[in-house]
């Protein structure tokens, strides 16, 4: 692993920094996640993305059956500012053997 | 397109998306806000905190949230964070309300937003 620039990870920030334009999973608050390329993100996990599918799960509950109904909401965004406030987690989407 | 000094600089002063978005003055937007309604304008200003002011403003029509389009036609400061003025369609939109913005794909120069932000990551 060559250290072109500056690439130690030091902490956790520095590991969102391997993902740059990279392909990125979001989870986001309300039930809702993100899926896109990250170009851009600073310190309060706001972040610019690209190409973005986001998907909002809604559930509701028959009110006879009370069966769960899981239902998911998709839209897609070619360039999108997500404001850090609203994330919970950053990762990479899989995991590929390398 | 440039960044500020100040973001090149050691990163005491990490403000890449205020630099960002004032390179986009000008361009058409749209900010989805937290309460889920979507105001869509032409970038007028934007601060340090990314409050945000457009112009030419008109909401997404999303005919799920009909009682928002309402909301917005009443005049002035609500509390929700926007502020609009119904005669020239100028608007005010706290930063901190904002969830999205959606912003305009082309002439956006991806290498200099990577650079910047390896950069601000690296004053951290």
């Amino acid at each position: 692993m060559g250290s072109e620039e500056d690439s130690a990870v030091k902490e956790p920030l520095d590991l969102i920094r391997l993902s740059l334009d990279e392909r990125i999973y979001v989870k986001f608050r309300h039930d809702r996640e993100l899926r896109g390329k990250l170009h851009a993100y600073d310190q309060h996990l706001n972040m610019i993305l690209g190409d973005v599918e986001e998907i909002i799960t809604t559930m509701e509950i028959d009110d006879e059956t009370y069966e769960e109904i899981v239902r998911t909401t998709r839209r897609t965004v070619p360039f999108l500012f997500v404001r850090g406030d609203g994330v919970i987690l950053v990762s990479p989407p899989l995991r590929t053997a390398i | 397109m440039k960044f500020s000094p100040a973001l090149v600089e050691g990163g005491t002063v990490l403000l890449l998306f205020f630099s960002y978005f004032k390179d986009l003055v000008g361009r058409e937007v749209t900010v989805e806000l937290k309460n889920d309604l979507a105001i869509r304008g032409t970038l007028h200003s934007v601060d340090q905190y990314l409050n945000i002011k457009l112009e030419n403003t008109r909401v997404v029509d999303q005919d799920k949230y009909p009682h928002m389009s309402i909301i917005m036609k009443i005049d002035y400061v609500h509390a929700c964070g926007v502020c609009i003025d119904l005669s020239v369609r100028n608007c005010f939109i706290r930063g901190s309300v904002v969830r999205y913005v959606q912003l305009p794909p082309e002439g956006v120069d991806v290498e200099l937003l990577h650079d910047a932000t390896r950069r601000e990551a690296r004053g951290g």
